[in-house]
């Protein structure tokens, strides 16, 4: 019954929560409370384990939710929940771009959207940079050790057209040796 | 077959190898299907982004549906978004037992540092990557600029953004095409 529950309450979640992972977090808290399966602090252990852990931030979260209240059957049945809303409406709305692929109405939306994408993600991109190169936020100072890897890679990355995963490595293993 | 296999390789990778929500994926998007496969342009990638921050789910679920879609219809979007949050499932699963200490081992802490790092870096080639095929004239720069300023600083919802996006450009275009249609005549 606990499972049932469960794959609605993520069902519903994915149906409802627009924007990305962490919009998915308003949601998780209300189910915490009105289930009683997990207190905010346990929500808040899990959020900062899905933020470390690979894989995008809100499916870890569904698992790790879904997992702590119903074990293994209820970390991939939640996930698969949360994930059926969105496969549906993405699928119909590819259908409908398909066909209206050439029309010069959508091809004028796109050409304003594409900037827009840049923008935004530059905002996410400083937020990135203040928590991991500069201790949390801008105004306590940058670290230099990690500026240090930073400028390396950045130029790495531009210069040398390896894998990404590659560069993930270096970074992992460079702040193990230098104990960042 | 071979076609749907290499869809859920390739996502199942970008799942494990992203570290952060949302635009996180975007590097390991870039490399494996924008260069490697090329199942997808940069530009289209673009498009799926915007289109992601407006409807419900999670915007790496929604690109892999929208990549897989691209390739192998219905049932290549499916493949595209199970192995996208696979490896987050298999991860979760085994790991939850240790997951809340192991981050209390300052080795692992370094060694997640190290990586956020090399996600920066790996971001400042993406943001550069997708401002190259979405920055083309004067007003697409004027957009990208306001866009970044009212998320910085005014920390507007990206739909807002986006949806006021589309309508300034429907009108602007509207515009330049009566203009020009007015200098033809």
């Amino acid at each position: 019954m606990t499972l049932l529950t469960l794959c609605w309450e993520f069902f519903k979640t994915g149906l409802f929560s627009i924007g990305g992972g962490l919009a998915t977090l308003p949601f998780l808290f209300e189910m915490g409370e009105r289930y009683g399966w997990y207190t905010v602090s346990d929500l808040t252990n899990m959020v900062a384990v899905s933020e470390s852990t690979p894989g995008p931030i809100g499916v870890n979260m569904a698992t790790y939710v879904g997992s702590s209240v119903c074990g293994i059957p209820g970390g991939i049945l939640a996930t698969l929940s949360l994930i059926i809303p969105s496969i549906i409406v993405i699928l119909i709305i590819a259908r409908i771009l398909e066909k209206f692929s050439e029309s010069k109405l959508v091809k004028d939306v796109f050409y304003g959207l594409r900037p827009a994408v840049v923008g935004m993600l530059f905002a996410s991109v400083l937020s990135v940079f203040e928590s991991s190169l500069f201790n949390g936020d801008f105004l306590s100072g940058v670290d230099l050790s990690h500026l240090a890897l930073f400028a390396v890679l950045v130029l790495g990355v531009f210069k040398i057209k390896k894998h990404p995963i590659l560069f993930i490595g270096i970074g992992a293993v460079v702040g193990m040796i230098f104990s960042f | 077959m071979r076609e749907l296999f290499n869809l859920f390789k390739s996502f199942f990778m970008i799942g494990a190898f992203t570290f952060g929500g949302g635009y996180a994926m975007l590097p390991m998007l870039e490399k494996e299907v924008v260069t490697k496969h090329k199942w997808a342009t940069m530009e289209e990638i673009s498009n799926y982004f915007a289109i992601g921050q407006c409807t419900p789910g999670i915007i790496a679920v929604n690109t892999a549906t929208f990549v897989g879609y691209k390739q192998k219809k219905n049932i290549g979007g499916i493949v595209a978004t199970l192995g996208v949050v696979t490896p987050s499932i298999i991860i979760i699963l085994v790991l939850s037992g240790i997951l809340e200490y192991i981050f209390d081992y300052p080795i692992v802490k370094s060694a997640f540092a190290g990586i956020s790092v090399a996600v920066c870096a790996l971001l400042v080639q993406a943001l550069w990557k997708l401002a190259k095929s979405g920055i083309k004239d004067v007003y697409t720069g004027i957009v990208a600029i306001v866009s970044a300023v009212v998320s910085v600083f005014f920390k507007l919802s990206p739909i807002i953004i986006v949806v006021a996006c589309a309508v300034v450009t429907i009108c602007y275009k509207f515009i330049l095409d009566k203009v020009k249609g007015g200098k033809k005549q």
